[in-house]
């Protein structure tokens, strides 16, 4: 027994030692279910019925990748994505550039910018969709008040879109802000002093200086948030529903349909590894991008 | 993520000083942009009939009773004595799920970002590659697998399962996070204290654990808040018993008689009071940047 003990403990196996926790946790948690997802879809199995599963080949994947309905809830998406992830990129920056500076109450103040990422997707999804509504929501309110027509947000493709966009990019506009603040704050401080002796414009600086600091810092924002967005449910879910009629469905709720409405888990099994694979597309391009900036830094 | 987060860690510039003038200008912007929170806020204290007033309600004499109610409603039957709603329990199970899914992800993440930084193994990059996935799969993938094997481990329902699976949620964001700290401190140091006859458990808890305190809070900042506010798992894999405050919040919304404006205000303000003070309380960890002091590469 105490030869085994100091076998294990051995220099040598001490970094596969310390690793291994952290990988059975992650394998019986995540690695094991994703495996078993992957073999579901190969299968017809409803998780609702008690029949045995029978093998189907590749029958899914050929289902959901010829199937119009999820090109469509992948268009929605993508120009939510494409939407959100912007306004969150603008907004981030632009807070972070009010922040770049020591006044009082700082630490205050970045307080009420950084709580609407603390609160949870349902208060978001359900007090946005107080907001919106027609007669007793704020939004609404204030915009008959100043146009003196009714505002029924929720009611065109476009307005629901909208809707969806602003509540997201309000929760998550402070997280690319607390990174490209800690981007900023990283400049070297003989870089704004050079510009200083070289008389540059307040423009000038910003482009020369600021910009390239941040530039790789926003594009990982960038892309950790379309990862993130792309798999938007909670707030779909609650403020639309994927309405009005499927116009803003997006593959996420459409997968939570399939799997939890009408149970086909065979179905929503294929296509959620369609998504994986493009998260893993994304993934991929997002280490790419930290490698390049590590190199470059 | 390593490279990205580590720009927490470099030391931060002198900002530059702007008055009380900038002091003015961003805690006017801020609070605009908190506004939707302190609606949230406010209509925690409001009657019911002030919650849906039009014109909206700013001033308004405050009532306790939508926080009295989370707590306690009164008995339709009998003599209409206060009965619990069960809600304190549910703010129980929220703060030790969290806590000890949190603190679960962090000893087993630090020890193996500590061999990952420190042993790297063959293939070490495919690893972190590995592990980095599993942090940005569409949880919606793997729900289902996870559903039918806790049911047949009985883990079903169960404190352990869900602290279990949010200690591997939170795993892969705390591996690469303390791992980009650990890649700062310099190895040189650690071998010096080796030879000076230090033990392995020595060099870790006593060298690298005090120059990491503020990594380890940025990280626990991070995945409190992602963890505090986690629905879908909980929605899935909780009891009555164990059932989070998000689900219980969730639940308050499809009542009979409509959304409970007010309560459902009062349960969000009091479930933001922690996550914001843990939140305040780091801030400065999460901002000011980690100065390692003497021992940097």
């Amino acid at each position: 027994m105490r030869d085994f003990w100091q076998w294990m403990f051995s220099p040598s196996r001490r970094g596969p030692m310390l690793i291994a926790p952290a990988l059975i946790m992650l394998f019986v948690m995540n690695i094991f279910p994703l495996m078993w997802s992957f073999g579901l879809s190969f299968f017809h199995y409803k998780a609702s019925s008690i029949q045995p599963p029978r093998f189907a080949g590749l029958y899914y994947y050929e289902k959901v990748l010829t199937d119009p309905v999820v090109w469509e809830r992948m268009q929605t998406t993508a120009l939510i994505v494409a939407m959100s992830v912007l306004l969150q990129l603008i907004i981030g920056f632009a807070l972070a550039m009010m922040f770049e500076k020591k006044f009082p109450l700082r630490r205050e103040i970045l307080m009420l910018v950084l709580t609407p990422m603390m609160l949870s997707f349902v208060a978001v999804g359900v007090f946005f969709k107080l907001f919106y509504e027609p007669t007793f929501g704020l939004l609404s309110q204030a915009y008959s008040y100043f146009s003196g027509e009714p505002l029924t947000l929720l009611a065109t493709q476009w307005g629901a879109v909208w809707g969806i966009v602003i509540a997201d990019a309000w929760m998550w506009s402070p997280f690319v802000m607390l990174l490209v603040l800690a981007g900023l704050v990283s400049v070297p401080d003989y870089l704004y002093e050079a510009a200083e002796v070289d008389r540059a414009s307040k423009w000038k600086r910003f482009i020369t200086v600021t910009f390239p600091y941040v530039r790789g810092l926003l594009l990982l924002a960038l892309l950790f948030r379309t990862i993130e967005t792309f798999k938007i449910f909670d707030v779909v879910y609650l403020i639309t529903n994927g309405g009005p009629g499927t116009s803003t469905e997006t593959i996420a709720v459409y997968v939570y349909r399939v799997a939890f409405q009408f149970f086909k888990t065979s179905q929503s099994s294929a296509l959620s590894y369609i998504l994986l694979f493009i998260v893993i597309v994304l993934t991929n391009l997002y280490l790419y991008f930290v490698k390049k900036r590590g190199e470059e830094g | 993520m390593s490279v990205l987060l580590s720009l927490f860690s470099k030391k931060e510039r002198r900002l530059r000083e702007a008055g009380w003038g900038w002091t003015l200008f961003a805690g006017i912007i801020s609070l605009i942009y908190f506004f939707p929170v302190l609606w949230i806020i406010m209509t925690a204290f409001k009657t019911r009939a002030d919650a849906l007033a039009t014109p909206p309600v700013f001033f308004f004499t405050p009532t306790l009773e939508n926080f009295v109610a989370v707590f306690y409603r009164v008995a339709q039957t009998g003599g209409g004595e206060a009965i619990s709603t069960g809600m304190g329990g549910f703010f129980f199970n929220s703060i030790f799920v969290a806590s000890a899914g949190v603190f679960l992800a962090l000893i087993i993440g630090t020890l193996a970002s500590y061999g990952f930084s420190r042993y790297p193994l063959k293939g070490n990059d495919t690893y972190l590659f590995v592990v980095l996935t599993t942090r940005m799969l569409p949880p919606i993938i793997v729900i289902i697998p996870i559903f039918l094997m806790f049911r047949m481990v009985g883990l079903s329902g169960s404190y352990i399962g869900v602290i279990l699976l949010y200690a591997a949620f939170n795993l892969p964001f705390s591996i690469w996070m303390m791992k980009s700290f650990f890649d700062e401190l310099s190895p040189d140091v650690e071998d010096s204290a080796r030879m000076d006859g230090s033990s392995e458990f020595g060099v870790f808890f006593k060298m690298c654990i005090p120059q990491l305190k503020a990594g380890l809070a940025a990280t626990a900042v991070f995945a409190v808040i992602l963890t505090w506010n986690e629905f879908l798992f909980a929605l899935l894999l909780t009891s009555t018993d164990t059932r989070t405050v998000p689900v219980a919040m969730a639940r308050t919304i499809g009542g009979e008689i409509g959304v409970e404006w007010g309560l459902l205000a009062a349960i969000i303000t009091l479930f933001l009071v922690p996550v914001f003070a843990v939140t305040y309380l780091l801030q400065n960890h999460l901002l000011r940047g980690v100065t390692f002091g003497t021992i940097k590469k």
